[in-house]
This record gives structure tokens, sequence and C-alpha cells, in this order.
């Protein structure tokens, strides 16, 4: 017998009798009095940055301020924003050929208020190693995408095909040494999330 | 291991001997815990959702052997490449495996309690594989020739300054050079060259979907990302209780792990993972290494439904005070102590006896866990079985006869009392291991069945 056959026979044999899924729907009705306020308020907490912008020319003054392209390596997935960004993005290149990207600029599906996080899949991403492997992170999501909590989260995800998706919430971090809080372990050392009013 | 001769108790008198860092450590777990707390009340919806936790994974037990077969084929769909171990052994045997067909001798690593439950490390460097483990506090405990010591936290046990001598020592920092900043950006630069070098990452499990056959991987650094996202191949291993049915649930079990864990909302990076990238080979290993025989035990099946946060370790008083290492096992504290009698009820019968019972762990867990229920029901079964500790042994004969005599019980509280109100030197002894590093309290004058039998006539 393989051994798929052994653990499936000895769990059939030692599972108990059928109990009953719970109903999960009702945690969707939670939401909060103003979302975004919580969204800024949490992601604030976590690390991040929030800008309420009207438009990407604001977003891409906001960058330039704090970026030249010129000197480190911006990269941009938002379409709109590529004359700010270093040199065009080539879809699909080697991950490692990511290695130097200072600021990758991503827009994202939509966003959680309750964990200030941000729900992202690769097609928005060109590569899974972009979010990870730049210094910094931006992400442009539309103020009419902001989600109450998890539960709707994945209410809107519903049955939606992807390779690769996840949640992002802050600048990567640690607390291993000695719980002291450090941003910026292996991935981006900042994130700033442009919430944008269209 | 040079530990595994020694019990739990013995394990814990060396971590006590350096009082200042038991305090250190309590208090760092305890300020963990208050963080946890502060966390969980600002959802009102908090108990709701363990209870909710809790009936989606018995249901998942209940029909765990369904669940698996749907998440093989959703995953085998998804071009993901499905591997069964039925213990520790096969599944070293299977990992071994996957890196000696790509011709690999280096491998990066993500955290996974599994693969330190199935010591993979050692196992693969008896082979000539070297393995470097991604997470800063894995790495630590790497460089340092240690287990980690809490399954959230695992260098939680080590001062920086330890922390900086061993970075002086194998990655060139400065001597005496124990900013955490610093440490920490000196281990991103070396992990990075890690990352980009590795063709091969194995990352651990925090949930998989039977529905869709995707699993889910949370971490606060992005290293499981960065190793999975960067290599050729990416070797995932989960314990077969790691599903849940559907997508939706995710939402509940999200919420609870991370708030119980540490008090932050989510982890910084929740991945979800479902096909392999263009080019890219995606493993995923089912592990039973007995899971089937727990689920068998009625009184200790529960334990399957842990999703490894860490809570019952933070609060408990026992933990806090004799360290993670004392336990002996991958998974130290509360659940660990439920969770390897299961594996060697010989080896491990001293750990149920690592508990006040004080419930504490119960209270906290989010999947509702009767965690010290549980740990009493072990101690019943080692005795039974003959494998308690024989200090213990006596102590619960005795215990088990004075609770089942009123007389006997009212007597031994007031010969308890005497004894350390007229002769503290008798309980202050060697032969009692509960004044060992403490004060005893002060006895109360009367007990409450005295108390109550005096004043109630009043
Ligand atoms: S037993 Fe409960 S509290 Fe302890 S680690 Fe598991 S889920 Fe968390």
């Amino acid at each position: 017998m393989s051994s798929r056959e052994q653990i499936l026979a000895a769990v059939k044999q030692n599972q108990p009798d059928l109990l009953p899924l719970p109903n999960v729907t009702p945690f969707q009705e939670i939401t909060y009095e103003d979302a975004l306020a919580q969204y800024e308020a949490v992601l604030t907490a976590i690390g991040g940055k929030m800008y309420r912008v009207n438009s990407m020319e604001e977003v891409k003054a906001i960058i330039k301020g704090s970026y030249n392209s010129l000197e480190k390596r911006v990269l941009s997935l938002v379409p709109e924003l590529d004359d700010i960004a270093t040199a065009a993005y080539e879809i699909n290149p080697a991950a490692h050929h990511l290695a130097d990207v200072e600021l990758a600029i991503i827009s994202a599906h939509f966003a959680v208020a309750e964990n200030g996080s941000v729900w992202v899949t690769e097609e928005l991403l060109g590569h899974r190693a972009v979010p990870f492997i730049c210094q910094h992170l931006a992400t442009v999501v539309s103020a009419k995408n902001i989600e109450p909590t998890m539960h709707r989260a994945y209410t809107r995800i519903g049955a939606a095909e992807y390779g690769w998706g996840a949640f992002i919430a802050g600048p990567s971090k640690t607390a291993d040494i000695e719980q002291s809080l450090v941003l910026g372990a292996h991935g981006p050392r900042s994130m700033t999330v442009f919430v944008l009013n269209d | 291991m040079t530990t595994e001769t020694k019990d739990h108790a013995e394990l814990a008198e060396i971590f006590n001997k350096d009082e200042d860092r038991v305090d250190w450590h309590d208090e760092t777990l305890w300020w963990i815990r208050a963080k946890r707390d502060k966390s969980v009340h600002q959802l009102p919806e908090w108990e709701a959702l363990r209870e909710a936790a809790s009936g989606i994974k018995h249901n998942v037990l209940s029909n765990l052997n369904a669940y698996l077969q749907e998440f093989e084929s959703a995953a085998k769909a998804n071009g993901i490449i499905v591997h069964w171990a039925a213990d520790a052994k096969e599944h070293n045997e299977i990992v071994h495996g996957l890196l000696a067909e790509n011709k690999v001798t280096q491998m990066v690593k993500s955290k996974s309690m599994l693969t330190e439950e199935c010591h993979l490390n050692d196992y693969l460097a008896t082979h000539g594989i070297e393995v470097i483990d991604s997470d800063l506090g894995e790495r630590i405990v790497q460089l340092a020739g240690e287990a980690p010591s809490h399954i959230v936290l695992p260098c939680i046990h080590k001062k920086k300054e330890e922390i900086g001598d061993l970075f002086h020592m194998y990655l060139g920092t400065p001597s005496n050079m124990s900013d955490p900043q610093f440490l920490t950006e000196t281990a991103r630069g070396s992990l990075r060259e890690t990352f980009l070098t590795r063709k091969v990452a194995l990352t651990g499990v925090n949930f998989a979907i039977a529905e869709t056959g995707e699993f889910v991987v949370c971490t606060n650094e992005g290293n499981a990302d960065m190793g999975a996202h960067l290599a050729d191949v990416h070797i995932a291993c989960m314990g077969i209780e790691k599903l849940i049915p559907k997508r939706e649930h995710l939402g509940v079990f999200l919420r609870l792990l991370t708030r119980s864990a540490t008090g932050q909302p989510i982890t910084t990076y929740s991945s979800h993972f479902k096909k392999p990238r263009a080019g890219q080979q995606m493993h995923l290993v089912l592990v039973d290494n007995g899971r089937s025989i727990q689920l068998g035990r009625e009184d200790f099946r529960n334990s399957l439904k842990c999703i490894r946060c860490g809570a019952c370790m933070n609060t408990c008083p026992v933990y806090r005070r004799s360290g993670g290492h004392s336990y002996h096992t991958a998974v130290a504290g509360p659940i660990g102590s439920i969770l390897a009698p299961n594996l060697d009820m010989r080896k491990y019968a001293d750990l149920p006896f690592a508990s006040t019972l004080c419930g504490s762990c119960s209270n906290v867990c989010p999947v509702k866990i009767d965690i010290h229920d549980q740990l009493y029901k072990w101690r019943q079964v080692l005795v039974k079985e003959g494998y308690a500790p024989t200090g213990k042994k006596i102590a619960m004969q005795v215990m088990a006869k004075t609770l089942a005599s009123p007389t006997l019980y009212h007597a031994a509280g007031k010969m308890g009392r005497l004894t350390i109100k007229y002769a503290p030197f008798a309980v202050s002894n060697k032969l009692n291991p509960w004044y060992k590093q403490r004060e005893m309290p002060s006895s109360p004058e009367q007990s409450f069945g005295e108390w109550y039998a005096k004043n109630r006539k009043k």
C-alpha cells in the first residue's frame, strides 16, 4: 500500500462522525463607519504611509519628491506612472534582474480597512518577486475599493482565478532581536499607499 | 542532542540559574500576551470568531479523508506536484530526492515547524546538503547550533549581545555590536545573497484550501516569498491537519492568527500560492507523522485544530519561566506537551506534567482547544500506561487519594499551612521542587473551609 493509501485509510478509520461546517456569512456584515479613516490609522500603526490623492499627477509629484529615477531604479507597473520610472519594464524578466530596484510602484485590486493590507495578484506585478525584492514599495488603489474586513475581502475575491496572490500590509519587518521592531527585514523598507479619489 | 536524556524539570533548572534572564524572558512574553489582549479587545466579534474557527476545524477533522482528496485533485489540476509522507523519515527522503533530482546541494528554507519536527536539516546535512534558514530568528538559532525555542519567536531566549557575538563570529560584524537595527541589516544583506543564488526554496504552509488546491504562507519578513519567487523549485511541506474547506474560511483564520500571536492585525505578507510560475516546479508534501493516530484518540484529537499561533506559550506561567528548550521537542509549551506524547509516550512523559493546569492557554487559544484539560488527561493516560515520571507518580497517587477523601483533604491543607508557618525550611528544601528559585508565600491563618465553618454560624 502506498503512503497515500495508508494515510487516507488511517484518517478515514480514525476521523469522528461528520460535524457541520459553521456558516461564516454573518461576519460579512461587520463594517466601519469610515473605512478609509480606519485603513489609514491601521496602515500608519503598522509602519506604512497613506496619501489621499485626486490624480495620478499628484502621485507623480509625491514620488518625484523622494526618488530620483535617474540615480536609482524606479519600476512602474502602473501605465499612467511610466514617465517617472527608470526604464520600460520588460514583461517576465528573470527575477534576479530586479535586485537593484529601489522603488516599485504597483496597483492593487483593493485595500482592507481592518488590517491595512492591499490585495494583489501576479497579473498586476509582471513577476511575483517584485513587491519583495524592491527596497521600497508604493501602491495605488482606488478609494472606491476599500473593503472593511477580511470576510468581505474574500467575498470579493470569490472564485477568482490566479496563479499567485497576496495581502500585503506595510513594510517587511522583524522583531526577532529582543522584540525590537526593525522595518525592512528581507523585503521593502517602506510601503506607501496612494488612495486615489476617482 | 544531549538534552534528550534530561526531562523538563531538569532542563528548566538549567534555564532558571540565570534569574535575570528568566525575569526578562517572562516579562517579554507577557508583554506580547498583553499586546494580544489589546488587539483582541478591539474586535467585539472575537468570541464568535473563535467559535467559528473551532467549528470549521472540527468539521475538517471529521471529514479529513474527503478534504485531503479534494485538495489533492485541485492542487494537481493547478500544476502542483503532490507527495504523501507517512512519517518524518519519508518526508525527509522526499525532500532529499527532489534536491538530488535537481542536482542541488544548497537550499534556502523559511519557517516550518514541521521540518523541525522531522529534523530535516540534520538529515540533509548528513547527505551533504546545506540548508540556510531565512527567518531572522531561525537563522540566529541556526548559527548558534540550537533549535528554535518558540514556534513564532524562534530566538526569544537570546539576548542581543549574544546575537551580536554570533554575527561577529559568522557574518563579520564588529565585535560588541548589538544594535538590532544594525544586526538585522547585516542579516538582510547576507540572506539577500542567499535568496539570489539558491535554486530550491522550501517553505512551510499555514493553511491549505481543499476547494481550490492553493496554500497560504504567512510571514512578516517576506522571506518565504523571497525564497519561493527566486527559486526554480519550490517545495512546501505541511501536516495533513492544515487543511480548511474553502477560501472564505481564510477570512476567519487570518483575522485570528496574528492577533493571537503578536497582536498584529495581520502578517505583512499572506501569500496565496495556487500555481507554479511559468517554468517553476512547485511541490507539496503532505505529512502524517502521527497525526492520523492522534485523530483516533478521542481525548486528544482536538489538538490537531492548532494553527500554531503561539499564544498558549506566551501566556503560560511555566513556559515563560522555563524557556522553550526545556520542553526538548520541536513544538514547546502547552500545545507541544499534548502533541509530543502522541509520538513517543516514554520520551515525552514529563511534558504534560510541566503545567500548573491554570487554564490560561485554553482561554487564549483562537481555535478553542481545551489545552489544559488535555494535559490533565495525558497525565492519567501516562500514569496508567506506566510512563509517568516517578516523583510525579507518588505525588499523583497521594493527590488522588487526598482529593477523593474530604477528611484527608482538609487535614492535608491544615498540615500544609502549619508547615509553612512553623517550619518553612521543611517546605523550602530540595524535596519540594516548587521552592527552587521561589520564595514561598506566607500562609493564610485559616483555610476557606475553616473560615466558612466559623462564619456560617454567625
Ligand atoms: S494550541 Fe491554540 S493557542 Fe496554542 S499555538 Fe495552537 S492555536 Fe495557538
